[in-house]
């Protein structure tokens, strides 16, 4: 499904602030995978979400979904193959369109976009049937501009317009990290939700090593931008935060360096 | 003061304001559909006249000329797209530079720095000898323009303009190429300004080098003052096609305001001084109103004893 071969991305080359942020990154995904990716700040968890995507090129290494070479494609072109939601809930949608507006655009992902109209009478019916399985009242406000909603709706339909069209490859980048936990927790049971119901290959940066255990069935640790370790299955289901811990130590030498992930 | 002198200016204010107020519509694409402050328009005014009287002198019909005034002003703005989307050049920059080589654009079509048409011997599309028809002939355009912007923004790329002036890295993530959007709604609106030019150039009898000189301001003004005025009309009730409208009107009420002052007799050079500082307080009110609601000052007095 997707392939990483080896990618290397380095920051401010040549400067003060030199950052090797990805150093050798392979990882292969198998349809329907839902790994957890988690490590401590600057491990390098969403500069490799940010390779995926494309929003700079990788300076070596190769990206591979479904066979097809990505590597050379702009940010724009590989939208066709990704959902994404990202840690700012400002960050997903359109604040100043509307929230029918802002699925009707997500519906277009990879499509040419010419001068049909931009919604029509059909996407709107089916977008209320979508937003009331949300539960969040929305489908009463579909001609609300998006930036009335709360940081919780916004990520909610942010996660909806990623999986509209029914992506490849979904990337959550911390998406929970800037709610409060109860709407985390729903943002959360959401995309679980979403993700068994379309059989979705996912990844899922997260700070919080017991969602990183509870959720998907696999779960990479990343340290100095490099995967040090990578667990699926049976073994995973049974992981604890303390062995997580143990073995971050084992593997990189130095303590965790996240209150935000040992408090939470 | 003659009072009566002022009535029958206000007519001309109209027609001036009308023929400005479509320039405007195209101020309002980039400034607040797209983000982007572009600077190109003060050139591309004048691009817009000098191609219009230079071509009906050369026998062409006036309404063709100001086909090819709109076509100048889309490359016109081509030219911004480019300097910012593939060059880099920071968007003010960008339509700062396309301004200035505008000048010489424009000093080059035309010859010299000013060329007369006049409607005795052309028969102009408008003109201030014939006012009524003017704004007759105005308010049609606007009306066809404001139509055409109306369901272009409602189509799937018109969305991809508005998504891109509201948040580029979702645009992006949706798969919208934000670059491409950038100079189309560049060439948009600059082809609109182009066509202004051409009508006003027409309406004066005359296309000078200097006539965009402040254009930016011009359009700025009445799009604040028609968002402004539309809003405390309709509130929240105010859609896209009411905003489109209340930018022409707000470059009508922008051209009966300055009449006034003239009438009052503020000298002309001063105009702009005038424009500019209307154009400031405008756009700093919603910034104080802002301010004024919350600042380190009533903190002060709040908390501090």
């Amino acid at each position: 499904m997707l392939e990483i071969k080896n990618i290397y991305k380095t920051f401010n080359i040549g400067t003060i602030n030199e950052k090797h942020a990805l150093n050798g990154v392979s990882l292969t995904l198998n349809d329907g995978d839902f790994v957890t990716v988690i490590g401590g700040n600057g491990a390098g968890k969403s500069t490799l979400l940010n390779a995926i995507a494309g929003v700079w090129p990788v300076d070596s290494g190769s990206l591979i979904i479904d066979g097809q070479d990505i590597t050379g494609l702009p940010e724009y072109k590989r939208a066709t193959y990704l959902g994404r939601v990202f840690q700012d809930p400002m960050t997903g949608t359109a604040a100043t369109m509307e929230i029918e507006e802002n699925l009707a655009l997500a519906a277009r992902r990879g499509a040419s976009r010419g001068l049909k109209w931009g919604i029509t009478h059909n996407e709107r019916k089916k977008y209320h049937e979508l937003l009331k399985e949300l539960d969040l009242g929305l489908e009463d406000r579909m001609t609300s501009k998006v930036g009335l909603l709360s940081g919780g709706q916004r990520q909610a339909l942010t996660l909806l317009m990623a999986t509209l069209k029914q992506p490849k490859l979904l990337l959550l980048d911390e998406h929970t990290a800037a709610l409060d936990p109860k709407t985390a927790a729903k943002v959360l049971s959401l995309s679980d939700k979403i993700i068994a119901e379309n059989h979705l290959t996912a990844m899922m940066v997260t700070h919080n090593m017991k969602d990183a255990i509870v959720h998907g069935n696999r779960l990479i640790m990343m340290n100095d931008g490099k995967i040090i370790f990578d667990i699926s299955g049976e073994e995973k289901k049974n992981l604890t935060v303390e062995d997580l811990l143990m073995k971050f130590e084992e593997i990189s030498g130095e303590e965790f360096a996240n209150d935000k992930a040992l408090l939470a | 003061m003659n009072v009566l002198s002022l009535f029958r200016a206000m007519p001309g204010s109209v027609a001036q304001g009308l023929i400005w107020g479509i320039m405007a519509l195209g101020v309002y694409i980039t400034y607040k559909i797209l983000n982007f402050a572009d600077l190109t328009v003060d050139g591309t005014l004048g691009t817009g006249g000098a191609v219009a009287v230079m071509l009906i002198l050369n026998g062409w019909p006036p309404a063709v000329a100001l086909i090819f005034a709109f076509a100048a002003g889309m490359l016109a703005g081509l030219v911004t797209g480019i300097l910012h989307t593939v060059l880099g050049i920071p968007d003010i920059l960008s339509g700062i530079l396309t301004q200035i080589a505008l000048y010489s654009i424009n000093m080059n079509i035309m010859g010299r720095s000013n060329q007369a048409v006049s409607v005795d011997k052309y028969n102009l599309v408008v003109s201030l000898r014939y006012i009524p028809a003017a704004i007759v002939t105005t308010v049609i355009f606007l009306v066809v323009i404001i139509g055409v912007l109306y369901w272009y923004f409602g189509t799937e790329q018109g969305f991809t303009i508005r998504a891109t002036g509201c948040n580029p890295n979702m645009s992006r993530a949706q798969g919208i190429n934000t670059n491409f959007a950038k100079v189309l709604a560049l060439v948009l609106s600059n082809g609109l300004v182009g066509l202004a030019g051409g009508l006003y150039a027409q309406y004066q009898g005359n296309s000078d080098v200097n006539m965009g000189r402040g254009a930016i301001v011009i359009g700025l003004a009445a799009v604040i003052i028609g968002e402004v005025l539309g809003e405390a009309i309709f509130g929240k009730r105010l859609n896209f096609i009411g905003r489109l409208a209340f930018v022409a009107i707000g470059a009508i009420i922008y051209y009966v305001v300055i009449a006034f002052v003239l009438w009052l007799g503020l000298p002309s050079e001063d105009m702009k001084l005038f424009s500019a500082i209307v154009v400031s307080i405008f756009l700093a009110v919603p910034y104080l109103k802002g301010k004024s609601k919350t600042s380190f000052k009533k903190a002060a007095k709040n908390g501090g004893n």
